[in-house]
């Protein structure tokens, strides 16, 4: 299970969080906050994982992050799921969006964390991986875009 | 109504939006929190219109703001409005925000039940795909209840969008509420097999996810599963599916096997990385499932995958795979030694812990030295006092594991501690002094040296003490103390130590520390006083003493902490007392070292309470009169000094009582029990592992077994440890050569090892690597009573072996074998009869049974100059160099034997069977279906060097006769160019002694035995047995599986008994080197023929 989806830039300032187990906002920008700095003070030539994520879950959690530019993507995950696979994911999630924005940058997610969201929704759906196919998941943000279009217009 | 439309799209024009919002924030970051606040007004003000669209936006904004921290909880009631709008933009962002901020105790959640199973039903499937979403972060208990129905149904939905979201949802409903799963399992199989990956791919993801938290309950779906994939290319359907092998192997050990080549292939075949990774990882799980015979398979896998080890990410996980197969096959993680030590180097502070982790299981007796020395460099340069306390506990750890197991030298071990100590600013100051402490009281041949280093500690205790408010460090000199004062009789110049421990200074550590201090300049102060009493020169170096301790003890008096005042002002008033003696020219130094007299025994933490109170004991009353007065001061003294000091007074009194009757027994357990309270030394054992219950008999015949060894080499001064690592070299290299002196004697040296120490690492064999030190230890497998010292089981002996024990001991040589390869055999034999010595000899210990069988080793013997190899094969070929024949408790007709082959030539050996001519009374078990000359075949092939173990049973009808099996071994050797068939003889021994199990029995229950009149009677007289009687009981235990029921003076009865049930007792005595043995048992054909073998056994020695 993926416990936490996290992204902020390298101030620590969130750009978006998701999380799949239920926190109070004061916790939750705790987690953000303590996530920003285990993973910012790791050098560039590092391995993507962290243990002791104490926050959320404990021990048997881990972190896994990719840090693209000015953006850090962190999941936070549980022992079910496959280190690599989920280094994996982010991948395709960064490349989704930046498909879905045309050369996504920080500013796209920041005026535009609504969107974010619905890409994301359509990989990971309450903690669980949904689909990994990236045409798959642009086909159906496409569609429901165009159908938010369609309303609008009337 | 038309106008108020158009109203509210002109309000809306006004109205903030996100990107405005954003942007406004980012332009006010001075006062931020202020304009959100305005902000938020704002939106409650929006909240409040009727229009939809305003609402909607008023909740996107509110979505932003509780990502950046603000509770919006208050909104709650206008996100269910909008998630109800007719419209998708705005129930996507009704959903979006109650999926966000929704929890189990939002309470308007349970006003949107009719709304979300609307949406579920609608016909637009995005509708339905927002609300499953958007369910699946807020679904309650209630939820679940309500929509499981609905939800299940969506499973089967046309549109496959749907029904990978209905399917992966229902993972969350089965969570909040289980009664589901039932009925939505059958459905949720169905859909692994669903024509869409993607809804494939959710029904393997979730099925994972349940079967991650009881994988037993989902091995009938492993065939479906194992199609999936071979017939998947999905990645992450596949990681997820061979992650879930993973956990299943484990269970179910058929299914490994079967893994092997789908994993192999994909292995070779995927370009992915990570799936990969997951392959190995399970190939591993598998391996492991699968036990022995494939080290090597698992080490090539590893090898081509830490080559790969140049990302970084990599490295870290190629270190969390070794030490999952560092549990099992250590070997292999072993020969990476050097990378893992590089990683100690890594700047990653993930991957520099995880490569320590893996140390702790990879040291060996040989490797230690070195390891040891990286990280001591590591130490020196490690930043920051987290990492580098980390390194230290691990240090002290890997140094400590297994009571000293890998410890050689232990003068090395001292100095390492030693050097730790100038560690800066370490909290782990008593977990160094606690290992000094442990170290000098459990390895006798090292307290000289220790104490010589504790001496140079405490003369130099300014270094340690820079600081001492936040400094743990200064613990080390509690040890340091204690270890001078204790063992001040090694202390070359006390008077210096002495001096030492009452510095000024002293008075700036802590309480208990000082305490130790000023109890244990009295036990200085006692030493000096012996050495320098009645040489007239020397009384005034006496005299000088008490008076510096006149001197300077009142500093102490004045303490603040009441341990320190207390014992302070006792020993001055003590020395003033002395003081006036020697004044007078009385010789005090004999009465004042008694005060201190005495020695220090480890004992088992859990000994005590093995001890049964016997029938009739109330321990609260007095057993004799209480003490006269003089007497009881005395006593009291006594143990004031015992308190403190941890006495070990048993042994001072043992001498007083000639006869042995139950009162005094009682008597004297008491006193134990009451100085084993007191004692702060209780040296703590791993919990054991079986608990046999047994009579309490006299814990004074237990004798305290010495080791005495003498320290190889002495190193003046403060050495560092590197020059033990070099040392130490050095003494291997000695032993070596002399163990190639008698290498012809020790041919088969190396299929011994093989069966001791399987799965054991390096090439050059841990038994090579003799201890300089001993350490006593009281293991796990205590005795239930009593105190008494043994050594780990590597140590070496001096004991002089005859040829004649090795006879006695492979009574089914072969004829034309030469007892050269039993040497190491017999020493093992040996070893064996020693640790049971310990125990058995006093009628204390039976560790030796396990689960009910005893072990019996009866070596099988096949010479490895069996003379068809020679002419053969030039390779010497050595096949079966040990057996065990165990007795099978659950079944009396059972024996299982278990044999170790090796394959010591250079080719490689297959197709083993293993026949042996059964008798009448003996079969070898074979398969239904088997012919009664059918050979078994042996499970494995053997590549050069490797051995592995064969378990055959055997039934056995009669177990009144020994017997003799007559076996063959056939094979085929392989080598590059041809394979040859070969052919090995041998014979297997079934002693009576061999069906004799070491059962413990009670004295009332042995004593009803004999009263029963069932048993008949036979006798045997030894004549000429000059031994001690203990070593004579002891070699009766250990040879013939008797345990001893109770021991009085020069007799003792002793029990065991066959796998068949057949009672046998014995009653020795002994006089003037006659031993004479009176046994009854109900079989006494048994009875005749264990009687012969005893003495056998005895006349051999």
């Amino acid at each position: 299970m993926i416990k936490a989806i996290l992204i902020f830039n390298n101030h620590g300032k969130p750009r978006l969080s998701k999380f799949y187990e239920h926190y109070s906002e004061d916790t939750e920008q705790q987690i953000i906050r303590e996530t920003f700095h285990l993973v910012s003070k790791r050098d560039e030539n590092v391995c993507n994982f962290l243990e002791g994520g104490m926050l959320i879950g404990g021990s048997e959690n881990k972190l896994i992050y990719r840090h693209y530019a000015t953006l850090y993507f962190v999941f936070c995950v549980d022992s079910s799921e496959s280190e690599l696979g989920i280094l994996d994911l982010i991948q395709v999630f960064v490349e989704t969006l930046d498909k879905c924005f045309e050369n996504v940058c920080e500013l796209d997610l920041i005026f535009h964390v609504d969107k974010v969201h619905n890409i994301l929704a359509e990989m990971v759906m309450g903690g669980m991986v949904l689909e990994t196919n990236m045409n798959e998941i642009i086909t159906q943000v496409d569609a429901q875009n165009k159908m938010e279009k369609s309303e609008v217009r009337l | 109504m038309a106008l108020k439309i158009v109203k509210g799209s002109i309000d809306r024009m006004f109205d903030k939006n996100l990107q405005d919002l954003v942007r406004g924030i980012r332009n006010h970051k001075e006062d931020e929190a202020k304009y959100i606040s305005t902000c938020i007004d704002e939106i409650k003000q929006e909240l409040k219109q009727d229009n939809i669209a305003v609402k909607a936006n008023a909740v996107c904004k509110l979505t932003y703001l509780q990502m950046l921290g603000y509770d919006v909880s208050w909104a709650a009631f206008n996100i269910v409005e909008v998630m109800s709008s007719s419209k998708f933009t705005y129930k996507r962002i009704g959903y979006l925000a109650a999926s966000q901020c929704f929890h189990e105790s939002t309470d308007v959640i349970m006003l949107t039940t009719n709304q979300i199973r609307k949406d579920l039903s609608s016909p637009n499937q995005y509708d339905t795909g927002v609300a499953l979403t958007g369910l699946s972060c807020f679904v309650t208990p209630d939820l679940a209840r309500d929509l499981a129905n609905d939800i299940m149904t969506l499973m089967s939905h046309t549109k496959p969008y749907i029904r990978k979201k209905a399917v992966l949802i229902m993972y969350k409903v089965f969570l909040k509420y289980p009664e589901s799963l039932r009925p939505a399992f059958p459905r949720l199989k169905e859909k692994l097999e669903d024509p869409d990956p993607g809804v494939q791919s959710a029904a393997v993801n979730v099925i994972c996810e349940l079967a991650r938290r009881n994988p037993k309950n989902y091995l009938s779906l492993a065939p479906l599963f194992f199609k999936l994939m071979t017939s998947s290319t999905n990645n992450w359907v596949l990681i997820k599916i061979i992650k879930l092998f993973g956990a299943l192997t484990p269970l179910e050990p058929r299914l490994g096997k079967k893994l092997i080549e789908p994993l192999t292939n994909l292995i070779h075949s995927t370009s992915a990385m990570s799936l990969l990774y997951e392959c190995v990882n399970t190939v591993i799980a598998v391996l492991i499932s699968l036990s022995s015979g494939m080290p090597n398979h698992s080490a090539s896998i590893q090898v081509s995958f830490s080559r790969h080890a140049h990302t970084f990410s990599l490295k870290y996980l190629g270190l969390l795979a070794m030490s999952k197969i560092l549990k099992t096959h250590p070997k292999s993680v072993q020969s990476h030694k050097d990378l893992i030590l590089q990683c100690l180097d890594d700047k990653d502070e993930s991957i520099r812990l995880r490569a320590l982790d893996l140390l702790y299981g990879m040291v060996s007796k040989k490797n230690l030295m070195e390891i040891v020395k990286k990280l001591m460099l590591h130490v020196d340069k490690a930043e920051g006092t987290t990492y580098r306390d980390e390194l230290l506990t691990k240090i002290i750890d890997i140094c400590s594991q297994s009571n000293y197991q890998y410890i050689t030298n232990f003068e090395w071990y001292i100095s390492i501690l030693v050097e730790l100590t100038r560690l800066e600013g370490t909290r782990h100051g008593h977990l160094i002094a606690s290992q000094m402490l442990d170290v000098a009281i459990r390895v006798k041949a090292i307290r000289a040296f220790a104490v010589a280093q504790m001496a140079t500690l405490l003369d130099n205790a300014h270094l340690l003490t820079g600081n001492t408010q936040r400094n743990g460090i200064c613990e080390v000199l509690y040890a340091a103390a204690w270890i001078c004062g204790e063992f001040s009789e090694h202390l070359e110049e006390p008077m210096v130590t002495l001096e030492a421990m009452l510095r000024p200074k002293v008075a700036t550590l802590p309480g208990h520390i000082q305490a130790v201090y000023v109890q244990n300049a009295a036990k200085l102060f006692a030493t000096v006083l012996r050495g320098h009493e009645g040489v007239p020169a020397d009384s005034m170096v006496a005299q000088e003493t008490s008076q510096l301790l006149i001197d300077r003890l009142p500093l102490f008096v004045q303490s603040s902490n009441l341990e320190v005042q207390e014992r302070a002002s006792c020993i001055l008033q003590l020395v003033k007392y002395i003081q006036k003696l020697q004044q007078k020219d009385v010789e005090v130094a004999e009465e004042v070292t008694a005060l201190f007299a005495g020695e220090l025994n480890p004992v088992a933490p859990k000994a005590q309470k093995k001890v049964p109170v016997p029938e009739g004991l109330d321990l609260d009353v007095w057993i004799n009169e209480p003490p006269s007065g003089s007497e009881s001061e005395d006593e009291g003294r006594k143990s004031k000094g015992k308190a403190v000091f941890a006495k070990e007074e048993s042994r001072h009194t043992k001498p007083r009582y000639t006869e042995v009757d139950e009162k005094e027994l009682a008597k004297r357990r008491e006193v134990r029990k009451a100085e084993q309270a007191n004692n702060p030394f209780y040296i703590k054992a791993s919990p054991s592992s079986q608990k046999v219950r047994r009579d309490g008999v006299g814990v004074e015949h237990i004798p305290v077994v010495q080791i005495d060894l003498s320290v190889p080499l002495k190193v003046p001064g403060m050495p560092m440890s590197d020059q033990y690592v070099k040392l130490e070299e050095e003494r291997r290299e000695r032993n070596k050569a002399d163990k190639k002196k008698k290498k012809d004697k020790k041919k088969r040296e190396k299929g011994e090892k093989g069966r001791r120490r399987r799965g054991d690492s390096g090439p050059e064999s841990e038994e090579d690597i003799t201890p300089a030190h001993m350490v006593d230890i009281v293991t796990e497998e205590m005795p239930e009573v009593g105190i008494y010292t043994w050594s780990l089981p590597h140590w070496t002996f001096s004991l002089p072996l005859s040829e004649s024990t090795a006879r006695h001991l492979n009574p089914c040589l072969f004829p034309s074998q030469k007892s050269s390869t039993h040497k190491k055999k017999k020493q093992k034999k040996e070893k064996k009869k020693k640790k049971h010595h310990h125990n058995h000899s006093d009628g204390a210990g039976d560790e030796s049974v396990q689960n009910g069988t005893v072990e019996e080793e009866e070596p099988l013997p096949v010479s490895n100059q069996s003379p068809f190899t020679l002419s053969i094969n030039p390779c010497p070929l050595c096949q079966i160099p040990v057996c065990d024949i165990q007795g099978n408790l659950q079944d009396g007709s059972q024996v299982v034997v278990s044999v170790i082959f090796e394959n010591k030539c250079d080719s490689f050996i297959k197709s083993m069977e293993f026949n042996v001519l059964d008798s009448l009374n003996s079969k070898l078990q074979r398969p239904d279906g088997a012919g009664p000359h059918d050979g078994l075949i042996v499970p494995f092939q053997l590549p050069p060097g490797i051995s592995n173990e064969a378990r055959f049973i055997f039934s056995v009808q009669n177990i009144v006769m020994p017997q003799k099996l007559k076996g063959t071994l056939t094979f085929i050797v392989k080598t590059d160019d041809s394979s040859t068939h070969e052919k090995l003889d041998f014979k297997l021994h079934f002693t009576c002694t061999s069906y004799l199990i070491t059962t413990p029995c009670y004295s009332d229950a042995y004593s009803k035995l004999l009263e029963s009149g069932d048993l008949k009677g036979c006798s045997l007289k030894l004549e000429g047995v000059n031994q001690p009687f203990h070593h004579l009981l002891a070699r009766i235990c250990f040879h013939h599986h008797f345990s001893v029921v109770e021991r009085i003076d020069s007799c003792a009865s002793m029990y065991s008994r066959s796998i068949q049930g057949h009672h046998m007792c014995l009653l020795v005595k002994t006089a003037d080197q006659t031993v004479s043995i009176d046994a009854k048992c109900d079989e006494p054909g048994l009875l005749g023929n264990v009687l012969d073998e005893i003495k056998l056994t005895f006349s051999q020695c």
